[in-house]
């Protein structure tokens, strides 16, 4: 920061959703968030926390206040690589890495998330592929992924595409189960029973498009 | 033994080698893994991004095709992949714990003409080799003791944690115990957990090459010839980027990682191209320490 | 006084005291109709009502109406017998009746507290009314039984709480058995260099103390003893003790310490437990030059006499007064005692169940206690503190809260690591000039002059990092970590997270129950709590008596507490003890089992029932019989009775029916 603040910082408690945190305490053993102390074991076990713009412990004291707009809109969330360090750590028991799912999940269904942030993009194409095929397919995966955010690297990685071709390691050949139909009628069935609990079925199939 | 197999959808490209690698040190060893027909991706760290219950029926899927495969009975479903094994475990005890999601994912299951019965129980390969095997059978296989080979046992995140099934969550030994019955050296090290970034080299290089450096720095600190792995993105991680890596970090990164399965097949003395050897990036090679020096590994060009 | 009828002989004449209890039951229940149905029951003479029964007008109610010969048996309809069964028993026996020939009727706690409905409220209340009206007819005059107190009293464990608790009851003139497992008493006190917060040194504090429970002419100072088994009930305990062998006697041995100046092993092997293990000692040893008492002992598990039975025993010629015996054996006592004071103390949490900590994986990781040693003048380092290699370390690292605030150790909060984490760092800082970082999850400093000594430590300079750390590893990422331990942490009040080089860690370890507790608890027929603490009567208003009257506790073994609280803990267990002893008798209350020996068929049930071994089989009866000191009428023999020979008092089986009866009749 090289200036002051033109506008007041002061965070009022209008502007906070205080449904915010029951939403995010809704999975299972959810409520064990209430018992945060704030000791930041959490943060110290997490690999990826000096990146974050809010730490997992700042993300947890601004769930309980009602913070929804920064934590949904926050890099940390995506860079979160679900190594569940700090899920061990925790000595109150809270499920961190389950918090940081439900906060993804939450993100994409609002669109919140930062827009063609690569991390986000790739949980998306990476679902949206096994929905077609049943399987997830490394190499287009990674080309749907480069084209959706920055097509120049595509490019550059070119090279190394090429060089995993001729290991055998990526193969052109689009690997699929016998009858996605199948496995896509499990999946609408899934969304009618969310959609009888909580009417948001449209809004993740939306979100995802 | 014949176990009912879950490659899961890197094996099949990227973690080719660990696919090969395995199937050849089981068969090896005498027993022999056969793929369930028609599995569907477990969902990895992805789905449960966009919907968790969507991600445990696809776990629920897998689970009634291996008992489809199996027959009657419980499954030994052997699963390589630490995220495949993180996700299957996971939706298993989510599954048997509440019963709310049980139903829901049982009628989708149903749409299908799928039923899961609950008999499936998730195992890592390193677990079967420790406790089916044992270390006794794998000492006996040996025929080219790696001795002299200064191993780093590099176990990540999702193999030990949340659920410490087989082997201790902070200071895991399983693969070292092998190195040692193959004849090498392992190294202990304070990072064989910590996570080498998992798919954000692909989404945040910046970010995910950092975590892989770090631990490759480490092993090369300590002067260790190579490194194993039990997962196919962390393999993935560590050996792929490391000429960015050096370029980056103005140094030389250069370790060969290997599955542990591979490992095991060189200490077998199974052929270079049946453990999928001549598709790494950077190659491994090992020779017998001669008396009075130590073990070296050749590099390639 | 006009003479008062028993039931056997006499009409009943039952009074009905209904209360209002200002509008905690007025509000719910319909008093006064309450009183108009009492009136209507049979043999009740006067039914009542009152804004307050408990208050003296309300006492004097009842008093006047036994006084004017009205009535001769006492219901009172109110709270819980719990808040006044014991006031309106008095207020019965001041009036001139038989406090036993009273009944409550709960029509608080079980009525106007639980029923929103005033109906249903009314209905029941009368009900209740009804069940101990019925009740009453069949109640007998009770006297309850005195027995003689023993003014003996015992003291299990000689750290400062023991210490205290023993000296006060000495004072007091009685005759003290202090009872200690270690050679020597002291405790963990011993152990420390200065206390929080004056600094004040630990041993000089201690240690005159210690001289005058061995010189106090009460006190019957029995050290490395245990107890082994104690039987009886309050005021009369019976207490077994043995007195392990420490192969010298201890009416011979001045203390010289020629013993172990001349034994065999001329280097020092054998683990010292007081130095925490940083040092070694020889098998016979001394555990600290100012040990109470001052005798040596021989350890028989590293002893080379006891292997091979060869040795040279060089002790036995250096020892000039002919005090060492390799035939002493262990000495049994059984003493009489009336009351017994436990201050078993506590153990640290072990710091190797946290491997992140790395703990016994690198040199320079540290417990406090390891730390207190090397920091004390006396200890195994002479007071100088160095790494594992003998240097000097550049910074220390104090983590607090090892072991406590987890799930997955201890949930509990261990009340002193916070202050004694303080006093680390100024001692380490003092001593070495290094840099010297506390990482904590809250400061708790509560006490008398404890957070003046935080703000001591802050204008000391020692870092202080609001950040649990994560792990302690040797991997470095710059020149500056090179061969140091990180620690890596979020400093949650900055917001970043920091790797902090170190080359020295100190874990500041919780408090636990002693691993040998539960047994312990069971000798003296306690209980612990969920943590493995002794458990207190109840937690606010009697911290020091136990649910087993005459047995009371002082100290750490009642929970995690620093030293002033223990000794002032000690102080009001004495205090306790004293009230009981010099009392001089117990008065037992007399609801408890007895036997009508010619229904007894033999079965022997009822011995192996009862939880307090109350009841013994009489071979000349041909009956079991119930000792009524012991029998706490918990019922459980009278239940289980197949022939009705067991019964209880104030709970036979023609008081239960009638009580029943009462209820059906208004339902």
């Amino acid at each position: 920061m090289d200036k002051w603040n033109t506008w007041d910082k002061i965070q009022y408690e209008s502007e906070l959703d205080s449904g915010f945190a029951q939403e995010v305490m809704s999975i299972p053993d959810g409520e064990k968030l209430l018992s945060c102390i704030q000791c930041g074991t959490c943060s110290g076990m997490c690999p990826l926390s000096s990146f974050m713009d809010y730490t997992p412990r700042q993300i947890v004291a601004m769930i309980l206040a009602g913070f929804r707009g920064e934590v949904l809109s926050s890099y940390t969330t995506w860079l979160c690589a679900s190594c569940y360090a700090c899920t061990v750590e925790c000595p109150q028991g809270i499920k961190i890495t389950d918090l940081m799912y439900a906060t993804k999940r939450l993100a994409i269904r609002d669109g919140m998330h930062p827009k063609r942030f690569p991390a986000q993009v790739l949980a998306t194409e990476f679902y949206k592929g096994v929905e077609r095929t049943g399987r997830s397919n490394e190499g287009s995966l990674l080309v749907r992924l480069f084209l959706k955010t920055n097509p120049l690297r595509l490019l550059g990685r070119a090279g190394f595409g090429l060089a995993l071709l001729r290991r055998g390691r990526l193969s052109p050949k689009v690997e699929s189960i016998k009858r996605p139909g199948g496995l896509q009628a499990m999946l609408r069935s899934i969304d009618r029973g969310e959609a009888a609990r909580r009417h948001t079925p449209q809004a993740t199939r939306e979100a995802v498009q | 033994m014949n176990y009912p197999y879950y490659p899961g959808c890197s094996l099949k490209s990227t973690g080719k080698p660990y696919d090969e690698s395995m199937r050849a040190v089981f068969t090896a060893l005498g027993h022999s893994l056969e793929e369930i027909d028609d599995w569907n991706c477990c969902g990895a760290t992805a789905y449960m991004s966009i919907s968790e219950e969507k991600a445990f029926a696809l776990s629920a899927r897998n689970f009634a095709l291996a008992e489809k495969h199996n027959g009657k009975g419980d499954v030994n479903l052997v699963v390589p992949c630490a995220a495949c094994y993180l996700g299957l475990n996971k939706a298993q005890r989510y599954l048997r714990e509440h019963d709310d999601l049980r139903q829901t994912v049982s009628k989708a299951l149903a749409e299908a003409g799928l039923t899961y019965r609950g008999n499936v129980k998730v195992r890592h390969p390193l677990e079967v080799l420790i406790n089916d095997v044992g270390m006794d059978a794998i000492k006996a296989r040996v025929t080219r003791p790696l001795k002299g080979l200064k191993v780093a046992s590099y176990y990540g995140c999702q193999l030990v944690r949340p659920y410490a099934d087989f082997d201790d969550q902070h200071d895991p030994t399983s693969m070292d115990r092998i190195v040692t019955a193959l004849g090498g050296t392992p190294v202990d090290w304070p990072l064989k957990t910590r996570c080498c970034g998992g798919s954000l080299t692909g989404t945040v290089p910046d970010v995910g090459y950092r975590l892989s450096y770090v631990l490759l720095r480490e092993a090369q600190r300590r002067g260790c010839d190579v490194i194993i792995t039990a997962c196919p993105l962390c393999q993935f991680n560590l050996e792929c980027y490391q000429p960015t890596m050096s370029r980056a970090n103005h140094t030389t990164v250069h370790m060969p990682v290997v599955y542990f399965t591979q490992l095991m097949g060189v200490a077998f003395g199974l052929k270079e191209r049946a453990l999928g050897l001549q598709r790494l990036f950077v190659p491994f090679e090992f020779t017998p320490a001669a008396p009075e020096s130590k073990g070296a590994v050749h590099a390639s060009a | 006084m006009p003479a008062l009828d028993s039931a056997s002989n006499g009409t009943p004449r039952i009074g009905v005291y209904v209360c209002h209890c200002g509008i905690n039951i007025a509000h719910t229940v319909d008093v006064p109709a309450c009183a108009e149905f009492a009136r209507a029951l049979p043999h009740v003479t006067v039914a009542r009502e009152y804004k307050f029964m408990c208050s003296d007008p309300g006492q004097e109610l009842i008093q006047q109406d036994l006084r004017d010969g009205l009535v001769n048996r006492v219901v009172v309809a109110s709270c819980s017998p719990l808040m006044h069964e014991h006031t309106f028993r008095t207020a019965t026996k001041v009036g001139g009746g038989n406090p036993f020939m009273f009944q409550m009727a709960n029509i608080r706690e079980h009525v106007s507290w639980v029923t929103v409905d005033k109906g249903m409220a009314t209905d029941k209340a009368k009900s209740l009314i009804a069940a101990a009206v019925a009740r009453i007819s069949f109640h007998e005059p009770l006297e309850r039984t005195r027995v003689p107190v023993h003014p003996d009293v015992m003291v299990v464990g000689g750290g400062i709480a023991g210490i205290h608790a023993a000296l006060t009851m000495a004072d007091a003139g009685k005759k003290v058995y202090l009872v200690e497992r270690e050679p020597t008493i002291g405790g963990h006190m011993a152990k420390f260099d200065k206390t929080f917060p004056t600094l004040d040194c630990s041993a000089c504090i201690l240690t005159p103390k210690m001289s005058a429970v061995r010189s106090h002419p009460n006190i019957t100072l029995w050290s490395y003893s245990e107890v082994s088994h104690v039987e009886g009930y309050v005021g009369n305990f019976k207490a077994t003790v043995k007195r392990k062998p420490r192969y010298v006697k201890e009416d011979q041995c001045v203390g010289c310490l020629d013993c172990i100046e001349s034994c065999v092993y001329k280097v020092a092997k054998v683990p010292d437990e007081f130095n925490v293990g940083l040092s070694m000692r020889k098998p016979v040893y001394v555990p600290f030059p100012q040990a109470t008492p001052l005798v040596a002992v021989i350890d028989p598990e590293t002893c080379i006499e006891f292997k091979s039975h060869h040795c040279k025993k060089t002790c036995v010629e250096a020892c000039e007064k002919d005090a060492i015996d390799f035939n002493q054996v262990e000495e049994i006592h059984e003493v009489p005692v009336g009351a017994i004071v436990l201050a078993t103390g506590f153990k640290t949490f072990d710091a190797k169940r946290i491997s992140r900590y790395g703990y016994g994986k690198y040199p320079n990781v540290y417990t406090s206690l390891e730390v207190e040693r090397m920091v004390n003048a006396a200890g195994p380092t002479g007071g100088e503190v160095h790494l594992a290699d003998g240097a000097k370390p550049r910074a220390v690292g104090i983590i607090h809260c090892v072991g406590s605030r987890d799930v997955a150790t201890n949930r509990y909060c261990s009340k002193v690591c916070c202050m004694y984490s303080l006093k680390l760092a100024h001692l380490l800082k003092e001593r070495t000039g290094a840099e010297v970082y506390n990482f904590y999850i809250d400061m708790r400093t509560p006490g008398k002059g404890y957070e003046e000594f935080y703000d001591r430590l802050l204008q000391e300079q020692v870092h202080f990092i609001r950040g649990r750390v994560a792990e302690v590893s040797d991997w470095a990422m710059d020149d500056e970590e090179e061969g140091r331990l990180i620690l890596r942490v979020e400093d949650t009040l900055i917001g970043r997270v920091r790797r902090i080089p170190v080359d020295m860690v100190v874990l500041s370890v919780g408090l636990e129950a002693q691993p040998d507790a539960d047994d312990v608890r069971r000798l003296f027929n306690i209980s612990c709590s969920k943590e493995g603490w002794f458990l207190e009567r109840h937690p606010k208003l009697a911290p020091v008596s136990t649910f087993t009257v005459g047995i009371f506790l002082a100290g750490a073994c009642q929970g995690p507490k620093d030293i002033p609280e223990s000794v002032a803990q000690a102080g009001a267990a004495a205090a306790e003890a004293l009230a009981l002893v010099d009392r001089g008798h117990v008065e037992l209350e007399p609801n408890t089992a007895y036997s009508v020996e010619e229904l007894c068929s033999g079965c022997h049930v009822c011995i192996a029932l009862c939880p307090y071994s109350a009841i013994a089989f009489d071979k000349t009866k041909n009956a079991s019989v119930v000792n009524g000191a012991l029998c706490k009428g918990c019922g459980t023999c009278v239940a289980a009775c197949p022939s009705g020979a067991l019964q209880q008092n104030l709970f036979r089986d023609e008081q239960i029916f009638e009580e029943i009866k009462g209820v059906l009749s208004y339902v």
